[in-house]
């Protein structure tokens, strides 16, 4: 069968490439930022350009499981390191608005934290974020039992919902992107909820 | 005697074109390419105007044309330097209308024949908390509303953009209700600050900067100031206006420039000058962008918080 060929080449391949190899554009847009190469605002290229691949990461995260039930493909070791990574990057994101764009003016920060509904979203949306990554590791995974240990990683829902609706409040007018990341995120909650009724269904 | 000399002074007389686009090649080519620094006359560049110029450092050329909001073009802030060159600018009319006294067609060349061009650096904020520095090529939009003689009941402005999806790719899909279109108070259009912009920086209108004419009211946000104008009408009701009726919250009809009003979704408070890098910081955003003594007197009386 090809899916059990596929799963074989899977099984070979490590995940630690990941934590390197999908770093990288990150860290070459910031050395592009450093040799002025991105423009007449690169402040913003950043910003936006670490936000997006954080979003992105996320959505791939959330696409492990869909891929494995409907395809057979079993991607979910490399999971833990994409959501690592997308976690980095939403960090990176993040900094780049505090350092960079807002220049820690911290009086300024506080205030457009409570002031803008966009802002108190990603806010939330990267603090969610925090209990994610400091228990992917399998210590964590141990002490807490699998149960608990997903129960706390369903956040990641609630971290891909405040993601896209974070986007869309920031934009004038509908551009097409952050509409597009909002469907994707809606469908792959959608599929999931889904599954659940219809496995509640079946136990009845 | 020194005050005027400076001010006459120009970036073109500086640099020539021709090597502030091209250094490299220039470099390259060693002394032969010296004889273009006598070579290009500057006769035809229009005088830069004291009275109405800011002393800020000027924007690159480069940031100026490719770091544009342009819908027309899409929503990318690089897509109207990449998607513009489609855009055809000649021959081009502008029909106008309304309660004037001379409406009609009126082609691109005989509305610059015999107006008084000249070159006035302006600052342009962005609605989204950015801005620039722009040395701009035009005309007091006055000058032309006079020649066609507004009438007694005439009290808006109203300006349309071109629609032409099949150049003006953005215009294929619906970001916005096409044709853009803006509006002035009449005697905001009247202010001498009010320009129809034809170039800039001693050069012909970019098409992503709105060629081959285009508004620019520097005291209010960017979007007020409409690019590839091809409609003027003199009305008696305020007009409807793009991104007014877009988002009515977000964008009023008179948009100023103000610090103390924030977007529902953003502050206005500061703003990142367009070009300074990665360690700039950002810098306080002015009332009316700092225009207040020559704008303000127009509003007297007016709550521009409510009248945003």
């Amino acid at each position: 069968m090809l899916q059990s060929k596929v799963n074989g080449v899977i099984r070979r391949i490590p995940a630690w490439p990941i934590y390197i190899i999908f770093p990288l554009p990150g860290l070459f847009l910031f050395w592009q930022a450093l040799g002025d190469n991105l423009g007449a605002n690169p402040i913003q290229v950043l910003e936006h350009a670490y936000g997006e691949r954080g979003l992105q990461l996320i959505i791939l995260a959330l696409l492990i499981t869909p891929i494995h039930r409907l395809a057979g493909i079993n991607l979910i070791k490399f999971r833990r390191a994409i959501g690592v990574i997308a976690f980095v990057y939403v960090l990176a994101h993040m900094l780049t608005w505090l350092i960079l764009d807002q220049g820690l003016d911290m009086a300024m920060i506080v205030t457009e934290i409570v002031r803008r509904p966009y802002i108190t979203i990603g806010m939330v949306g990267f603090v969610a974020l925090l209990p994610l990554v400091i228990t992917s590791n399998n210590l964590s995974l141990r002490r807490l039992g699998p149960k608990r240990w997903r129960r706390i990683h369903q956040l990641t829902y609630f971290v891909a919902v405040a993601g896209a609706v974070h986007y869309l409040l920031v934009v004038k007018a509908w551009p097409t992107e952050p509409i597009v990341y909002a469907v994707i995120v809606l469908s792959l909650l959608a599929i999931r909820l889904w599954w659940k009724m219809k496995a509640r269904g079946r136990h009845q | 005697m020194t005050y005027r000399f400076t001010t006459e002074l120009r970036y073109s007389d500086v640099t020539p074109k021709s090597l502030w686009l091209n250094r490299r090649q220039i470099m390259a080519g060693g002394t032969a390419a010296l004889g273009l620094l006598a070579g290009p006359s500057m006769a035809t560049t229009p005088p830069r105007n004291p009275r109405y110029s800011v002393k800020d450092e000027l924007t690159d050329y480069d940031d100026i044309t490719s770091y544009n909001n342009f819908y027309e073009f899409g929503t990318g802030k690089d897509d109207p330097a990449r998607h513009a060159s489609s855009l055809t600018t000649s021959p081009w009319e502008v029909k106008v209308d309304g309660l004037v006294g001379k409406p009609g067609v009126y082609a691109f060349e005989d509305i610059i024949k015999g107006v008084n061009l000249e070159e006035r650096i302006y600052r342009l904020r962005c609605v989204e908390a950015w801005s620039m520095v722009v040395p701009w090529i035009g005309f007091q939009l006055s000058e032309f509303l006079q020649r066609v003689e507004p009438q007694a009941g005439a009290r808006y402005v109203a300006f349309e953009t071109l629609y032409r999806p099949e150049e003006m790719r953005g215009q294929r899909s619906r970001g916005l209700d096409w044709p853009y279109r803006e509006g002035l108070r009449l005697d905001e259009a009247m202010h001498p600050l009010t320009l129809l912009a034809t170039g800039l920086y001693g050069e012909d209108m970019p098409k992503q900067n709105g060629a081959p004419i285009r508004l620019v009211v520097p005291w209010k946000y960017g979007f007020k100031s409409i690019k590839s104008i091809v409609r003027i009408s003199l009305v008696s009701d305020q007009p409807e206006t793009t991104w007014n009726m877009q988002a009515p919250r977000e964008y009023g009809f008179y948009s100023n420039v103000n610090p103390n009003r924030s977007h529902p979704r953003w502050s206005q408070a500061t703003e990142r000058v367009v070009g300074g890098g990665l360690f700039a910081k950002r810098i306080e955003t002015r009332m009316f962008n700092g225009y207040a003594d020559e704008v303000a007197s127009l509003y007297s009386g007016m709550d521009l918080i409510t009248n945003y």
